[in-house]
């Protein structure tokens, strides 16, 4: 009987993890991540754009000529929020490692506040480089 | 486990400060470009280019892209260390990640170096 005890102890749980079910803290530490994995990877595009823009008045006009794509608009604007949102949920990091807002009210609030000035950032600062 | 005996004791440690530290660096440097951009407002390739033509701008935007560099590295070591299982393909992945960011930063370096 004991060893039934034991057994019915370790059984399976079951957590919903898709994205939307998660706590807002959890989504706003995924989002992190994916926005940091994302900018790593447009690391070249950014580069080549930045270098093109400095080097000469013709490459310069190239990348501005690129960068008036459509497609190459909303990449940008999606890398804007992802960098809008690694720096704001970075911001709440430190806070959090010098114990600023760490009980879990106020870390689901500060939470909240990131999503939020993820994205009016994103929005205020797409809006005035690509529009 | 498996990997302890190849990577010491406490160097999560200090990258952990190293990660935070060039955080901050980027934060700082983040809102003085902003700023700095929203004020000058360049259009044209001769106002962009003589932002960044003073000495000191060239230093701190070196500081920016270094940081990141490293900074990219420890993130991206995170993300590999938790989805990447089997050691020999997150080694490689590894090796693709320090190769490429140590290239950006030469490539950064370039891209100053040329304003002199």
């Amino acid at each position: 009987m004991p060893e039934a005890a034991v057994k019915n102890k370790r059984r399976p749980l079951w957590y919903n993890l898709s994205l939307f079910n998660l706590p807002v803290p959890g989504l706003v530490s995924i989002m992190h991540r994916i926005s940091g994995a994302a900018l790593f990877l447009s690391l070249p595009w950014l580069l080549y754009l930045f270098d093109a823009s400095l080097d000469s008045p013709e490459r310069y006009a190239q990348a501005q000529q690129q960068l008036s794509h459509p497609l190459a608009k909303l990449v940008l604007f999606g890398l804007i929020w992802g960098y809008a949102h690694h720096f704001s949920a970075g911001i709440r990091h430190l806070l959090l490692d010098v114990h600023v807002g760490i009980d879990l009210h106020s870390a689901r609030g500060s939470a909240r506040a990131v999503l939020g000035v993820g994205v009016a950032l994103a929005l205020l600062f797409g809006w005035v480089l690509l529009w | 486990m498996v990997m302890r005996r190849l990577v010491g004791a406490h160097y999560g440690t200090s990258q952990w400060l190293r990660q935070r530290l060039s955080a901050l660096i980027m934060a700082v440097y983040t809102v003085l470009a902003v700023a700095v951009l929203l004020v000058a407002r360049p259009s044209t390739h001769e106002d962009w280019k003589a932002l960044f033509e003073p000495g000191w701008v060239r230093v701190i935007t070196l500081l920016f892209f270094i940081s990141l560099c490293y900074h990219a590295w420890v993130g991206m070591r995170d993300i590999l260390m938790d989805y990447v299982k089997p050691t020999g393909l997150r080694l490689l992945l590894y090796t693709a990640v320090i190769v490429s960011l140590a290239g950006y930063a030469v490539w950064a370096v370039e891209i100053m170096w040329r304003l002199s």
